[in-house]
């Protein structure tokens, strides 16, 4: 039996894994808002009842979408690997990691934020077409706007998920503290950093979902918040 | 201003508008009016342009809007105020907010907007509320506020879609408050579909009747209470048989309708006074439509010139609806 690792080098090896998470996480999730924003708008405009409700491709939209969903990370993070290298020029890496992080949560953003729209209220909505708004501003003032405390929720859930599946960015050695728990500490039976690790993880994800509540709230108008 | 020409609109089937033809003047009211399921919201939505009818036209100021697409249907649509069949309004904006929605549709500048906003908190005389939230409101403001966005573009035409059914009597009443100075302050043409038939008593000029996708009775509140046949006279005014009356106690028993001030107050003692005969007012009351003052009593009539006393309320502008006894009644 070795001597346990000391504090500080447990401490050494958190700060690192925790900004290398932190990179992966915040990166992909930028990418996979701004993507899955749109895609949910799309998924709710072509909806049946929606502004623009259009079957086909609604249908097709949908079909893309739980397919993505229904991917296991795993697989996604090495079938992407030729397209990361495309993109980031690199297979392995944290950065490399991004790439299918993103992809992976374009789709379950995508949803989310569909299921989140399609409860604003078929009348609200319609109050605002008689007002002559274009299909966009209602988009932007009504369904986006009206639904900001959920959606604001909605990206705090997509993070949580993205550090649990960032914990296999290991796999092409993109690091992380799920990285870091599985290899150093369960790999190398180093109990010390694995249960440092995993309760920073259980930390930092409370702190992190506290703070999406938080905001979330901050952005509701109505009294009674229920989100 | 608004006419509607030979309507139709189904739904899977369902024929919800059979055919409704109705037009409303400038600046009257006009109150939709019928049982649940009748058609009512269907016609309103038609007329807000959310829904397309499957055929028949819709001209507002003479212009057929049933066919518009893209630009000149959103701008169709700033043409025409709505105020949707229950909540609707924006509930993460304020009320100044909600107001303020389609001043930027219709692309208004900021101050421009700040001002006319203003303006219509005024005119609901909710200008104290402008920074409260909808859940901050209760139903009667929130009602106000979406008359307030409705006519923040000022369009020719309101729509109100039950704009009074969930609420109590008194906040009906300051809701009503502000349809009616909407048509008497900025001359829009007002069509309100409601099933309280208080609303067409205390607002509205002309009456529609829907039934089962068509329109049974359309015509002018004042005129449609004279007609005792009508749904209208029997929805609004006073019942006279709650005291059965000894009818063998008269020579002749009638119904009359008296509309109006001068009517109500001078017709009937002046039948009395020129032609001899005793006359009592054994049932029926009065009551208000809008501003003006409309009797139906029952009359039992005592004398030799009773009929030609009757006639003569005819005659003179009352409707003598039918007399129960002597003679088939003279109708005005
Ligand atoms: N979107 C719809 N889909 C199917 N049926 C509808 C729809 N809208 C209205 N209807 C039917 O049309 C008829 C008239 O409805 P509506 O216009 O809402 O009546 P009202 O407002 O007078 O109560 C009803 O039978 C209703 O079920
Ligand atoms: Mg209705």
């Amino acid at each position: 039996m070795r001597s346990a690792t000391p504090w500080s080098d447990v401490l050494s090896y958190l700060v690192e894994a925790t900004g290398e998470t932190l990179y992966m996480v915040g990166v992909s999730t930028l990418i996979a808002t701004a993507f899955g924003i749109p895609v949910g708008v799309w998924l709710q405009l072509t909806a049946r009842g929606g502004l623009r409700p259009n079957p086909v491709v609604h249908r097709i939209l949908s079909f893309v979408t739980d397919l993505g969903r229904s991917m296991p990370f795993i697989v996604l993070l090495v079938a992407l690997t030729s397209v990361t290298r495309l993109i980031v020029g690199g297979s392995i890496g944290s950065t490399a990691v991004i790439v299918p992080l993103a992809v992976g949560a374009i789709p379950f953003v995508g949803r989310l934020v569909q299921n989140i729209l399609s409860e604003v209220h078929v009348t609200v909505v319609e109050a605002a077409i008689t007002t002559g708004a274009s299909t966009l501003r209602i988009v932007r003032s009504v369904l986006i706007r009206e639904s900001l405390p959920a959606l604001i929720n909605a990206i705090g859930v997509t993070v949580i998920a993205l550090i649990g599946y960032s914990a296999m960015a290991g796999v092409i050695g993109g690091g992380g503290l799920g990285d870091l728990a599985i290899r150093e500490g369960y790999q190398r039976f180093n109990d010390r950093i694995l249960w440092s690790t995993v309760a920073w993880l259980a930390v930092l994800t409370t702190v992190i979902q506290l703070g999406f509540t938080r905001a979330a709230r901050a952005s509701d108008r109505r009294r009674h918040a229920s989100v | 201003m608004i006419t509607v020409e030979n309507l139709t609109k189904s739904f899977q089937g369902v024929n919800a508008l059979n055919g409704v033809t109705l037009d409303v003047e400038a600046g009257t009211v006009l109150g939709v009016v019928g049982p649940s399921g009748a058609g009512k919201s269907t016609l309103a939505r038609c007329v807000a342009l959310l829904e397309r009818p499957d055929s028949g036209a819709i001209r507002v100021d003479g212009t057929d809007i049933t066919s518009l697409d893209g630009s000149a249907l959103r701008a169709a649509r700033r043409q025409i105020g709505v105020v949707p069949q229950g909540d609707s309004l924006l509930r993460q904006r304020t009320a100044a907010g909600n107001i303020a929605l389609p001043l930027e549709s219709a692309g208004v500048p900021g101050p421009q907007r700040r001002t006319r906003v203003g303006e219509l908190l005024d005119l609901v005389g909710l200008t104290d509320k402008a920074t409260a939230y909808p859940d901050q409101l209760s139903g009667g403001q929130r009602q106000r506020i979406a008359v307030a966005r409705a006519l923040a573009a000022n369009p020719s035409v309101l729509l109100a879609d039950e704009p009074t059914s969930a609420l109590d009597p008194e906040t009906t009443g300051s809701v009503l408050t502000v349809l009616d100075r909407a048509r008497a302050e900025l001359g829009v043409t007002v069509l309100v579909v409601t099933h309280d038939m208080g609303v067409v008593r205390k607002i509205c000029d002309d009456v529609a009747v829907l039934e089962q996708g068509r329109v049974v009775e359309h015509g002018k509140v004042l005129d449609l209470v004279g007609d005792a046949a009508s749904r209208t006279s029997s929805a609004l005014l006073p019942a006279v048989d709650l005291n059965p009356i000894n009818e063998s106690s008269y020579d002749r028993v009638a119904d009359v309708v008296l509309v109006g001030f001068a009517a109500v107050g001078a017709l009937l003692p002046e039948a009395s006074h020129r032609f001899g005969v005793e006359l009592n007012i054994v049932g029926g009351g009065l009551t208000r439509l809008g501003e003006t003052p409309v009797a139906r009593f029952r009359l039992g009539l005592n004398g030799e010139r009773s009929d030609s006393a009757l006639e003569w309320i005819g005659e003179a502008g009352g409707a003598v609806q039918r007399s129960l006894k002597g003679p088939q009644g003279v109708a005005a």
